[in-house]
């Protein structure tokens, strides 16, 4: 546990003490503004829908680009072999970078919340303003960020370059992003199935403030076999 | 300390490791010599538990090394080749966080940073980036955080590559200074530096030991003595005459023809494997009447016996 969290911490600080955070923060928060806006003042709408309805799209972009450098660095640098030769298991590791990542998308969340109170203080009447969908849209967010940092961390770990993790990570979570919007070329059946793989299906359930088992489980599995997958083409740099 | 059986390891067709084996005794200093390629880092990956080996068995204080060896890694203090570091940290961050997933305790944390700050000399930096140091403060650091949890044993992937001649020394004694209470096994392409560290060499070739011994032990039993003869008494040498005497000489293996000085000298090479043959050359010398000119013995130096057995 202590070791999983010094991982956590050390790249947590590198974050933070390299633009990289910086950088993907300030265009999240300014993309998300701009969506926020949108919402609000054209649409003269007090809600966050339009905010948590793009925030899928948002992240296929940007939590690839949080999680690309994570472990195509150390590979690049050669610092992994000082990593997995300390008294660490494997997967530590992995979870340890990927408490980092799912830290440094906690803080750029957290600077969202305002926007949920100004919405909250634009309605009629503001004590009577419904929570649920903005707590329900946050959980999901949150779900839905620790999936794709699952499968972007994969992609991190397949290869030295960057720029190939943050590509491959982008694919793969915009395939999951998009799956369901095929669903109408398939027959019933299969269109379900597709769906059902869908991140922006579920997130669409849970930020309507419906917490169903099912799509917890779904992200909950989605993460896992992200991180289990790292863990197993972590270990074959060891060959 | 340190034991090693039959271990065989491939990067896809080349083989890096033909099978090696090995035994350590805890408190050696090991010099691990073999030309770029032939296995010296793959060992030592192995032994530090990050590379897996196809075959064989590698154990380091009784404990398998593997990839979920974490006990065996608690023992080993590694310096990889290349040295690998975090840049973006600073030197005392680095130490720190390798004090923590060491999981050295607490209450000795604080203590024990000290002692490997101290002892690589690194107080002046400690607030300094990685990525501005110099290369020798830079190994410095790489040895610090190999040291810093007290290991048993140390294994030190070129220790010295790349510093100046004055850093080299100031590393070589830092790791004289750690053989007394460790066991160390650090590979070098400096042969002087095996010879003054080490108590034991090991050489290695094409993935296979081929030879393992004290380093004097590997320079001595081997030699070359040239010698000039003349004639003593008038009559001219006769070539065949004093090749066969001189093949006759004890410990003498081979006798091949030499430089002379002109005017009727000889000149001979006379290869040895065990015996010191220069007091027998001298006998037959006296013996037969010939005047002994020029005497001239050659030990086979370490780098010698290292061309001999990694060249093909």
């Amino acid at each position: 546990m202590n070791t999983t969290l010094a991982i956590a911490r050390r790249e947590l600080s590198t974050f933070f003490n390299s633009p990289i955070a910086y950088i993907v923060l300030c265009a999240f928060l300014v993309v998300a503004g701009g969506l926020f806006f949108i919402g609000v003042f054209p649409g003269g709408q007090a809600t966050l829908r339009p905010f948590f309805g793009l925030a899928p799209v948002l992240f296929v972009f940007f939590m690839p680009a949080v999680t690309m450098r994570l472990l195509a660095e150390e590979k690049q640098r050669g610092t992994i072999e000082l990593l997995l030769t300390l008294p660490v298991e494997d997967w530590q590791v992995v979870i340890g970078k990927f408490v980092a990542a799912l830290g440094l998308v906690g803080v750029g969340l957290l600077f969202t919340v305002p926007y949920a109170f100004s919405i909250a203080s634009l309605t009629e009447q503001p004590s009577s303003f419904d929570w649920g969908p903005v707590f329900g849209g946050y959980v999901g967010l949150v779900l839905m960020a620790s999936s794709f940092l699952a499968v972007g961390l994969w992609a991190s770990a397949l290869s030295k370059n960057q720029i190939v993790g943050f590509i491959v990570g982008l694919l793969l979570c915009f395939g999951f992003y998009f799956v369901d919007k095929l669903a109408i070329f398939f027959p019933d059946a299969l269109g379900e199935a597709l769906q059902f793989l869908s991140v922006d299906y579920h997130f669409d359930n849970i930020a309507r403030g419906v917490l169903d088992t099912r799509d917890l489980l779904f992200y909950f599995s989605l993460t896992a076999i992200g991180l289990v997958l790292t863990t197993r083409t972590l270990a074959t740099s060891r060959r | 300390m340190v034991s090693i059986r039959g271990l065989k390891k491939s990067y896809g067709t080349t083989q890096a490791l033909k099978g090696v084996d090995f035994e350590v005794p805890k408190g050696q200093v090991v010099g691990f010599l073999g030309p770029n390629g032939a296995g010296k880092s793959t060992t030592m990956k192995i032994l530090a538990g990050y590379v897996v080996a196809d075959a064989g068995v590698a154990t380091v204080g009784g404990v398998e090394v593997g990839p979920g060896s974490i006990e065996a890694r608690r023992l080993i203090g590694y310096l990889p080749e290349n040295n690998p570091l975090y840049e973006d940290m600073m030197v005392l961050e680095l130490l720190r966080f390798v004090a923590e997933v060491r999981g050295v305790p607490k209450a000795q944390r604080k203590a024990k940073l000290e002692r490997a700050v101290e002892r690589c000399g690194l107080e002046k930096v400690l607030g300094k980036d990685i990525a501005q140091l110099s290369k020798g403060y830079r190994q410095r650091v790489g040895l610090a955080q190999a040291i810093l949890h007290d290991p048993d044993l140390l294994i030190l992937d070129e220790p010295t590559s790349g510093l100046d001649p004055n850093q080299i020394v100031e590393i070589r004694h830092l790791i004289t200074e750690l053989g007394k209470e460790k066991t160390v096994i650090l590979s070098t392409h400096i042969l002087s530096e095996v010879e003054n560290t080490c108590q034991r060499v090991l050489i290695i070739n094409d993935g296979r030991l081929v030879a393992d011994g004290a380093p004097e032990a590997l320079k001595r039993g081997e030699g070359t003595v040239t010698v000039v003869f003349a004639s003593r008494l008038g009559p001219p040498l006769e070539q065949d005459k004093v090749r066969s005497m001189l093949e006759g000489v004890p410990g003498v293996s081979k006798v091949e023809t030499a430089d002379a000085e002109g005017g009727g000298t000889l000149g001979f090479a006379l290869k040895y494997q065990l015996e010191d043959p220069r007091r027998g050359v001298f006998e037959a010398a006296v013996k037969n009447d010939l005047l002994l000119l020029e005497m001239r013995h050659q030990q086979v130096s370490l780098e010698d016996t290292f061309r001999k057995l990694t060249t093909v």
